[in-house]
C-alpha cells in the first residue's frame, strides 16, 4: 500500500466518526470537550456555526453520529452526543453578542427563500451576514417549518424553537408569513438574484383500503394531524386510536394521541419490530408511555358499522429474508385480526409535491415529477433556483436540511458573485500538537469506563396530562460532565513521523487495543491478514507510513484506536504525536 | 502522564486454548522510560505465555533488582511473583522450584543483577541445571543509577555521557555454556519475530534455559558510540538461523523443504524446527557453540538466535531424584515415617 496522505483533510476527518457521520459535519469532540470544561457558551457556538439549531437538535436530532461513535466498537453504548448538545444549549449564557454582525448596508443582492424551515433558515443565517437582502415566505404563522408543525411540544418546547429561529429572523430578514406561495413564476418575476426552495416534503401518504370512504371522518394523515394539533385546531382524539406506520412520525402520533384523550393507543406496523424506521429511543419512549407496538400486521380494511368507523382488520404476516436480505411478508394462515378504533392515524410516509412550480421556468423535472437538483451545489437546471432540505431529494431530517442549507448558501453566494458554483471552497482545517510536557497532553486522554448515563424523565402522570410538558429533562451539569468524559477524543489524531522512529516497538506493546503493527508492506488484503490484531472492518482505514530503516512500515488500524495517547507517551523520539484535528466545512463567504 | 492503561481491548482478540486473551496475561502499566527495550521483552513474554496457553496461576515470575527486575510488575499480572534481593533471584527460584516442581519458573534479571552482583548465583544455577527460564535484559549499563557501564558493556563502547569502556566484557551466553546451561540463546528486544519463539522454546525446555536479550537503554545507552543501541544491534546482529515453535497438540501445517531444517522434540511434546543460516554452528554441540560465539566476538558482530540446546538435558529434580509429587503437596503422613519405623532405625543404631 502507498503511504497514507495525512495532508488530505478527508483522511483524518474520517477518523472522527461522529463528525464524519453528521451531515453538517459538526465538530463533535471539540464541543464535548468544551462542555467538560464547563464552557457551555463556547460549546454552543461550535454547534451553532455547524448546525444552527443546537437546542432544537439537542432534543430532536436523528443522531446519525451516535451509531458511528467509536465507543460502540469497544463497548455497548455510544456517547450521548445529542443530549450533550442539549447540555450546551441549556447552560449557555446570552449569545447575542457572539452572533455574526449584520452589515448596515446591503450588498445589493436579493434572495427569496420559500419555506421557513431549517434549510431556508440556514441559508438566511449564512447569507444575511454577507449583506444579502433576504425575503422569507411561509404558509405558517411563524418560522420553523416542520420543526414547529410536526415535532410535538413535549419533545421540543416552543420557547426553545422560537429562540433559535429568532436568532436568524432577527438578522434583518424580511418575513412574509401566513401566505401560500402558489406560483414560483410570481416570485421570479420579482427579479430576485436567486431563489431557494425549502418547502419540505409536505404531503402525507395515505392507504386506500376498502371502507376508507365511509371511515374518512375518523381517519387522518399523520403529519397533517400533528400540525393541526400544534396549531391547536385539533384538541382531542377518540379513546381508542390506531396509528399505522413504523417511523418517527408514527411515534409522534401515538404519543401525542396519549395526550389528546387516547387511552388505548396502538401502533400497528407491517414490518418486524427491528426493521421499523423509527429511532430506537423513540420506540422506547412510546413503550414507556404504555403504547404497544403490534408488528407484522398488514392493514387490510376499515371496518365501518352504521356509517361509523368501528375498527380495522389486519393480516398477520411473517417476514422472510432472502440471501440478499430482501424481505417478503408471508401471510400467516387464519391470521386475520380485528382491532377496535375510534380514530386512525396514517403515518406511513410523506413526499414532496410541487404543484406551485410552473413547468416552463427552465426547471427540469424527472420521471417521478421531482426537480433535477445537483447533489453538491443544490442548483436546479434554472441557475437562479436552488433547492434544499426535504424538497431537494425527499424526506430526511433536520440536520440534513441544515447541511443542504449551508451548501446551497455557498452556491448562491458564488452564483451571485458570478463565480462557478462547482468550485467548492476547501474545508477549514487545523492540526496542532497537544503536547504540553514530557507525558502531558492538553486534552484529557484518560479513557473513562463509565456506561452511558440515563437521561431523567418528567413523571408520566404529569407529561401525559399536558402535551406541552417536556418529557426529557436533560442531563444536569454533573451528569453532563460525566457523559462528556466518555468521549474518546477521536479528533486528537495519532500522527506518525517515520523519520523519527527508531523501531523500538514501545507503541505496539502499550497499545491497549493492538492497533499498531510494524511489518513488511503488502496489498491491503494481505496487510489486514497479518496485523497484531484482526482488522476485518474494511470501512475503517489503515494508516500506512513510508518505509522504515528495516524496510518495514508502520500500519495502524484506525478501527478501535482509543486515542488514549499511550503510543505517543511511550515513544522515546516523539515519532508519535497527538495532534488535534479541527475540521470545519467552509461556509458562504469563507 | 498516564498511570493506567484503558480497560477497553480489541473486541476480536484471539483466545488461546484456555479461552484467555492476551489481555489476561498483561500486568500494570510500565513505569520504565518510554522506548525501553525491557517493555518489548515484557510484551514478548505476555504473548509467549498466551500463545502457549499456560494457565497464569501455573507461572511464577521472579526477579532481583534493577530496571529489568521491575518488569515482572508489567506482565503476567495474575501469576505468582517474587521480587527478591539484588543478584539473589536464582536462590529464590531454586527454593521455590524444589518445593513445587509443577510451576513454570521465569526468572528475569539484568546485566548488573546477573553479571556483577549475581554472577556467583548465575554460575551455580546454570551448573545445577535448574528447570527455569532465565531472561537477561541486557542493556550494558546501570540505567537505574544513571547509566554507568555494566560488566556486559563491550570494551570501547561508550554510553551517552561516558568515556569508552576500558574493561573486557562478560559474554553471558559464553558463561552459561561454560557453566553447563542446557539451552542458550541470544536475542534482541527489537526483534520479536526471533525472540517470541525463543521464549516459547525456553519455556518448553526442561533444564536451565537462558536467553540473553540485548535491550537498549534509550535514556543512557542508545547513542552512536554504544554497541547496545537499537541501531548498532540491528546493523551488527547475525542470526544463527530462524526457529519455528510448534506447541504440543498442534498440527504442523507449514511445509518445509527437506534437509533445510532440523526438528527437535521438546520435553513437553512440543517441537522446535531449526532453520540454520550459519553452517559452521552446530547448536547441538557445545564446543561448536563456544567457537561460534568466539568467532563472532572476534569479528565484532553479535550472534543471535538459538546457540545451544541439549536435547538430553537432565534437570535438577531428575539429578536429585526428588519426588514426582511436588514437595509442598506432601503432608505429614507422606513425610513422617511413623513411630514403628523410628523405633526400627533407633534399634539399628543401638
Amino acid at each position: 500500500m502507498k503511504p497514507t496522505d495525512i495532508k488530505n483533510p478527508e483522511y483524518f476527518h474520517k477518523v472522527v466518526d461522529c463528525q464524519h457521520a453528521c451531515p453538517a459535519h459538526t465538530p463533535v469532540p471539540e464541543y464535548i470537550r468544551l462542555i467538560a470544561a464547563e464552557r457551555y457558551t463556547d460549546a454552543y457556538m461550535v454547534n451553532w456555526r455547524s448546525n444552527v439549531f443546537p437546542g432544537i437538535l439537542g432534543r430532536t436530532c436523528d443522531r446519525p453520529c451516535e451509531p458511528a461513535c467509536r465507543r460502540v466498537r469497544v463497548e455497548e453504548e455510544p456517547v450521548a452526543i445529542c443530549r450533550l448538545k442539549r447540555v450546551a444549549a441549556d447552560n449557555k449564557d446570552d449569545i447575542t453578542d457572539r452572533l455574526p454582525k449584520i452589515p448596515s448596508k446591503s450588498n445589493g443582492k436579493r434572495i427569496a427563500l420559500i419555506g421557513a424551515g431549517p434549510a431556508s433558515l440556514t441559508v438566511a443565517r449564512d447569507l444575511a451576514p454577507l449583506g444579502y437582502s433576504i425575503d422569507i415566505y411561509d404558509n405558517q404563522f411563524a418560522g420553523g417549518g416542520m420543526m414547529r408543525s410536526q415535532i410535538p411540544t413535549f419533545r421540543l418546547p416552543v420557547d426553545v424553537l422560537d429562540e433559535e429561529v429568532n436568532y436568524i429572523l432577527n438578522m434583518g430578514v424580511t418575513t412574509t408569513f401566513n401566505i401560500e406561495v402558489d406560483s414560483l413564476k410570481e416570485i421570479l418575476d420579482k427579479s430576485y438574484d436567486a431563489v431557494f426552495i425549502g418547502t419540505g416534503a409536505p404531503r402525507g401518504k395515505g392507504l386506500n383500503l376498502p371502507g376508507l370512504e365511509d371511515a374518512m371522518s375518523n381517519v387522518y394523515l399523520g403529519i397533517d394531524w400533528l400540525s393541526s394539533v400544534a396549531f391547536e385546531h385539533t384538541r382531542s382524539i377518540g379513546k381508542r386510536v390506531l396509528v399505522l406506520g413504523g417511523g418517527n412520525t408514527a411515534m409522534d402520533c401515538c404519543r401525542t394521541s396519549r395526550r389528546m384523550g387516547g387511552e388505548d393507543v396502538r401502533v400497528v406496523v407491517r414490518s418486524p419490530f427491528d426493521d421499523m424506521k423509527a429511532s430506537p429511543w423513540e420506540k422506547a419512549d412510546a413503550a414507556h408511555e404504555g403504547i404497544p407496538i403490534f408488528n407484522n400486521h398488514v392493514p387490510r380494511e376499515f371496518v365501518v358499522e352504521g356509517g361509523k368507523l368501528k375498527g380495522m382488520n389486519f393480516e398477520k404476516v411473517e417476514a422472510k429474508y432472502d440471501e440478499d436480505g430482501n424481505r417478503t411478508l408471508i401471510p400467516i394462515e387464519n391470521g386475520m385480526v380485528f382491532m377496535e378504533a375510534d380514530d386512525v392515524l396514517m403515518a406511513i410516509g410523506q413526499e414532496n409535491a410541487f404543484p406551485w412550480i410552473e413547468r416552463d421556468l427552465g426547471i427540469e423535472f424527472d420521471k417521478w415529477d421531482m426537480p433535477v437538483v445537483d447533489k453538491v451545489t443544490f442548483q436546479s437546471t434554472n441557475g437562479k433556483v436552488f433547492f434544499g432540505g426535504d424538497s431537494a431529494f425527499g424526506p430526511e431530517n433536520i440536520i440534513t436540511a441544515v447541511a443542504h442549507g449551508h451548501q446551497a448558501a455557498v452556491s448562491i453566494d458564488l452564483f451571485c458573485r458570478g463565480e462557478d458554483v462547482n468550485k467548492r471552497p476547501p474545508p477549514q482545517v487545523t492540526l496542532a500538537s497537544q503536547k504540553m510536557g514530557v507525558h502531558e497532553w492538553s486534552y484529557d486522554n484518560a479513557v473513562e469506563n463509565d456506561q452511558r448515563y440515563i437521561v431523567p424523565l418528567a413523571p408520566l402522570q404529569k407529561t401525559l396530562k399536558d402535551r406541552k410538558v417536556e418529557v426529557e429533562l436533560g442531563f444536569d451539569i454533573a451528569v453532563g460532565f460525566k457523559e462528556a468524559e466518555r468521549c474518546l477524543n477521536c479528533d486528537v489524531q495519532t500522527v506518525f513521523d517515520e523519520l523519527r522512529c527508531i523501531e523500538c516497538d514501545a507503541c505496539i506493546d502499550i497499545c491497549p487495543t493492538d492497533c499498531i503493527s510494524f511489518t513488511t508492506n503488502g496489498s491491503e488484503d494481505d496487510l489486514r491478514s497479518r496485523l497484531e490484531a484482526p482488522a476485518p472492518e474494511l470501512s475503517q482505514d489503515l494508516y500506512i507510513s513510508a518505509d522504515l530503516p528495516t524496510m518495514r512500515v508502520m500500519v495502524k488500524d484506525e478501527n478501535v484506536c482509543l486515542h488514549c495517547g499511550l503510543c505517543a507517551e511511550r515513544c522515546p523520539t516523539t515519532a508519535w504525536d497527538m495532534q488535534k484535528f479541527l475540521y470545519n466545512v467552509s461556509q458562504a463567504g469563507q | 502522564m498516564s498511570y493506567q492503561v484503558p480497560k477497553f481491548r480489541h473486541p476480536d482478540l484471539p483466545q488461546n486454548d484456555l479461552g484467555y486473551t492476551k489481555a489476561d496475561y498483561e500486568g500494570t502499566i510500565s513505569t520504565l522510560c518510554a522506548g525501553c527495550g525491557h517493555d518489548s521483552i515484557s510484551g514478548s513474554i505476555v504473548r509467549a505465555c498466551h500463545e502457549l496457553s499456560i494457565e497464569p496461576h501455573k507461572i511464577a515470575k521472579l526477579s532481583g533488582i534493577g530496571c529489568s527486575s521491575k518488569t515482572p510488575a508489567y506482565f503476567l499480572g495474575q501469576s505468582h511473583g517474587f521480587n527478591s534481593v539484588h543478584g539473589r533471584m536464582p536462590s529464590v527460584v531454586t527454593g521455590a522450584a524444589l518445593a513445587n516442581r509443577d510451576l513454570v519458573y521465569l526468572g528475569v534479571s539484568g546485566d548488573g543483577d546477573t553479571a556483577s552482583i549475581g554472577m556467583g548465583q548465575f554460575a551455580h544455577v546454570a551448573r545445577r541445571n535448574l528447570n527455569m527460564v532465565y531472561i537477561v535484559m541486557n542493556n550494558g549499563c546501570y540505567g537505574l543509577t544513571k547509566g554507568q557501564d555494566s560488566a556486559t558493556a563491550d570494551r570501547g563502547s561508550a554510553s551517552k555521557k561516558g568515556d569508552p569502556n576500558i574493561y573486557s566484557s562478560i559474554d553471558l551466553c559464553g558463561t552459561a555454556l561454560q557453566m553447563g546451561a542446557t539451552f542458550v540463546a541470544r536475542s534482541f528486544s527489537g526483534d520479536k519475530d526471533q525472540l517470541l519463539p525463543l521464549i516459547k522454546a525456553a519455556m518448553s525446555h526442561r533444564g536451565f534455559a537462558v536467553i540473553d536479550v540485548v535491550s537498549p537503554c534509550v535514556t543512557f545507552n542508545n547513542n552512536p558510540q554504544s554497541t547496545k543501541s537499537y541501531e548498532f544491534v540491528r546493523e551488527h546482529s547475525e542470526a544463527t538461523g530462524t526457529i519455528d515453535f510448534v506447541p504440543m497438540h498442534k498440527e504442523i501445517t507449514a511445509k518445509y523443504q527437506p534437509g533445510s531444517s532440523h526438528e527437535v522434540t521438546m520435553h513437553d511434546g512440543s517441537s522446535l524446527r531449526l532453520f540454520k543460516a550459519d553452517e559452521s554452528l552446530n547448536p547441538f554441540d557445545r564446543r561448536s557453540a563456544i567457537t561460534a560465539l568466539e568467532d563472532h566476538r572476534y569479528s565484532g558482530s553479535i550472534l543471535t538466535g538459538l546457540i545451544y540446546i541439549n536435547e538430553d538435558s537432565r534437570d535438577l529434580h531428575e539429578v536429585l531424584e526428588t519426588s514426582q509429587r511436588p514437595l509442598n503437596e506432601l503432608d505429614e503422613t507422606d513425610l513422617c515415617p511413623g513411630n514403628k519405623m523410628l523405633m526400627n532405625i533407633n534399634a539399628s543404631l543401638r
